[in-house]
C-alpha cells in the first residue's frame, strides 16, 4: 500500500498568526469591500446580526417627528451600553450573542398586582406602536430613531400602583456571565433609572422592544428598554428586568456616579450646561459639527413643560 | 544608506498613517456614526502618542547607546505638534464653529479645555523654536525652554483624564507611560550626578 505520511505542517505555516489574530478585522474589511461605498467596516458587526421583523405595528403616531431618520447602521453601531464596553462601537460586537429569551420582568413595590411576567405576556395586552423620536444624548449628539414599543402608561394601568407610589425605578439586568463588562466597576451594577409617576404615565414615554420594525438589536437594549424622548439618552434604561414602584425619589446610576454632572430629571435643557461642555447645540449625526440648536425638552416642550411648572430646572437638572 | 536614515524615513511614513486613515475614512464614509467625536478622539490620541514616542528617544538612546537616534526627536516632536494642531482646529471648528466668544468661554469655563489649550501653546512654542536658527539664537536657554515638553506630556494626560465620563482606564495607561518616561530621566540624572569630591 502506498500511504504517505502527510508532511508535518506547522499551524503557523498555514495562516500567519498575525493575520489569524486579526481575522475579525479581516472579515469586516472583506464585508466592507463587498458593500462598497456604504457604511464601512466599523459597522460590520452590527450588520452581521440576524434581524427579525415585528408584526402588527400601529403607525402614524401624532408624536412622530418628520425629521430625517438616521439609518439602521447608525442606530445599531453607535451605542452607550457600558455593560458591553465603554467604547461606542463595543456593544455591537460584545452583545452580539446576548441571549434574551426567556426574559422575565418583575413588577414590585407599591402596586396592587406585583408579579413576574414572561416578556411576551408583559407586552401582549398592548398594541405595538411606532414612535419616531429625537434622541438627544447628554454628550451633545443626537439621532432620530423609529422605535417600536408600548406606552408605559398601559403597563402602569394594569399593575395598579396604590396612592403612595410616587416614582418608578427601572433595574437593568445584572448578570456578569452575559454582560461581560459588569466584571469592571466602571459603573455600579445593575444600571438603575427612575421616573416620577407622572413622567412615567406621560403618553410620550414608551417601553421599546424594537427599532425599524424589527426586534431590538442587543446593543440597543434588547429585549426591552425605556425611551423618554424629552430627557437625555441615559435615562433610557436598557435590558430591563425589574420595575419597582416606590414612594421616594430613586437614585439613578449616573447621578450616583457623578451627582454634579448628572441629575435625576436629566431633562434636555440648552440653558443648563454640562460642567464639561455646552448643551446649547448638538451634533445631529452624522453631522460632524455642533450646528443644530438644542431645544428645550428636546423639542417636546408643548407636551411636557407643564409637568415641571414651579420646579427650578437649574437645580433639578 | 545609513540605518538611521532608513529608520527616519520609515518613522516619517508611519507617523503620517493616522492622518491618512482619517482622510481615507472621510472618503469611504467610515468615520463612525459620529465623525466629529471620532476625529477629535483620534487626533487627540495621536498627539499624546507622538509626545510619548518622542519622549522615548532619549531613554532608548541611553540604553542602546545608539546616539544617532537623537536625529528622530525633532521630527517626532513636530508630529505631536501636527496632530495637536489638527486636534485644536477640530475643537475650534466642529465644537465651536470658529466663534471666538464660544472658544473663549470654553477655555475659561472648562478646566480640561484650559489644560488642553495650555498644552497646545507649549507645543506651538516648541515647534516654532525647533529650527537651527532658533537653537543657535537661544543658546543655553533653548534646552530649558524645550524641557517644557515634560509639562506638555503631563498636560496631555490631565486633559484626557478630566474629559472622560467614567472609564479612566485609557488615560491611566497614558499616565503610566508618561510616569515611566519621566521617571527614567529622574533616575538617569541621579545616576549620573556629579559625585562630591572627597
Amino acid at each position: 500500500m502506498l500511504i504517505k505520511n502527510a508532511p508535518d505542517i506547522r499551524s503557523s505555516e498555514i495562516t500567519p498568526k498575525s493575520i489569524y489574530l486579526r481575522r475579525r478585522e479581516f472579515i469586516q474589511a472583506s464585508a466592507a469591500a463587498l458593500v462598497g461605498a456604504g457604511f464601512g467596516s466599523l459597522t460590520g458587526d452590527a450588520l452581521a446580526q440576524a434581524r427579525t421583523k415585528l408584526a402588527g405595528i400601529k403607525k402614524g403616531s401624532p408624536f412622530n417627528t418628520t425629521e430625517k431618520v438616521n439609518p439602521f447602521e447608525h442606530v445599531a453601531s453607535y451605542n452607550n451600553f457600558y455593560e458591553f464596553g465603554t467604547g461606542k462601537d463595543e456593544p455591537a460586537v460584545n452583545a452580539r450573542n446576548f441571549k434574551t429569551t426567556p426574559w422575565t420582568i418583575e413588577v414590585e413595590g407599591l402596586v396592587a398586582k406585583p408579579a413576574k411576567y414572561a416578556l411576551e405576556d408583559f407586552i401582549k395586552p398592548s398594541v405595538l406602536e411606532e414612535r419616531i423620536y429625537r434622541m438627544r444624548c447628554v454628550e451633545a449628539w443626537s439621532m432620530v430613531i423609529p422605535w417600536v414599543g408600548i406606552p408605559l402608561a398601559d403597563v402602569i394601568k394594569r399593575v395598579q400602583p396604590n396612592g403612595k407610589a410616587q416614582f418608578v425605578e427601572f433595574l437593568s439586568l445584572h448578570d456578569v456571565g452575559r454582560m461581560p463588562f459588569q466584571r469592571t466597576d466602571v459603573l455600579e451594577w445593575p444600571y438603575r433609572e427612575g421616573l416620577r409617576l407622572d413622567e412615567a404615565n406621560h403618553p410620550l414615554t414608551i417601553l421599546a422592544v424594537g427599532v425599524f420594525d424589527e426586534i431590538l438589536p442587543p446593543q440597543n437594549g434588547a429585549p426591552i428598554r425605556l425611551v423618554v424622548p424629552w430627557k437625555y439618552g441615559f435615562k433610557g434604561g436598557k435590558s430591563i428586568v425589574k420595575m419597582r414602584f416606590v414612594e421616594r425619589q430613586p437614585v439613578n446610576t449616573w447621578q450616583k456616579m457623578a451627582p454634579q454632572e448628572y441629575g435625576f430629571y436629566a431633562n434636555v435643557n440648552p440653558q443648563v450646561d454640562h460642567p464639561r461642555w455646552s448643551q446649547a447645540r448638538e451634533r445631529r449625526l452624522p453631522e460632524a459639527a455642533n450646528r443644530t440648536p438644542t431645544l428645550m425638552f428636546n423639542g417636546y416642550g408643548d407636551q411636557v413643560a407643564s409637568l415641571y411648572t414651579g420646579l427650578d430646572l437649574r437645580k433639578n437638572y | 544608506m545609513k540605518p538611521i536614515v532608513v529608520l527616519k524615513a520609515v518613522a516619517f511614513a508611519a507617523a503620517l498613517l493616522p492622518a491618512a486613515a482619517l482622510v481615507y475614512g472621510y472618503y469611504t464614509n467610515d468615520l463612525t456614526a459620529n465623525p466629529g467625536d471620532y476625529i477629535t478622539d483620534q487626533t487627540g490620541t495621536w498627539t499624546l502618542a507622538m509626545l510619548v514616542i518622542s519622549l522615548t528617544v532619549t531613554p532608548l538612546r541611553r540604553i542602546t547607546k545608539w546616539n544617532e537616534l537623537i536625529k528622530l526627536r525633532r521630527m517626532l516632536g513636530l508630529f505631536a505638534f501636527f496632530y495637536g494642531t489638527l486636534h485644536m482646529l477640530t475643537w475650534a471648528w466642529l465644537f465651536n464653529l470658529f466663534d471666538p466668544t464660544l472658544m473663549v468661554e470654553d477655555v475659561t469655563k472648562r478646566p480640561f479645555i484650559t489644560v488642553g489649550m495650555a498644552t497646545f501653546l507649549i507645543l506651538l512654542s516648541l515647534a516654532v523654536t525647533s529650527n537651527r536658527a532658533a537653537i543657535r539664537k537661544l543658546g543655553r536657554k533653548w534646552q530649558t525652554l524645550h524641557r517644557l515638553v515634560y509639562l506638555a506630556a503631563i498636560g496631555g494626560v490631565v486633559h484626557f483624564w478630566w474629559l472622560v465620563k467614567a472609564d479612566i482606564s485609557e488615560p491611566q495607561r497614558w499616565a503610566v507611560a508618561v510616569s515611566v518616561l519621566l521617571g527614567f530621566r529622574v533616575w538617569w540624572a541621579w545616576r549620573t550626578r556629579p559625585l562630591p569630591r572627597s
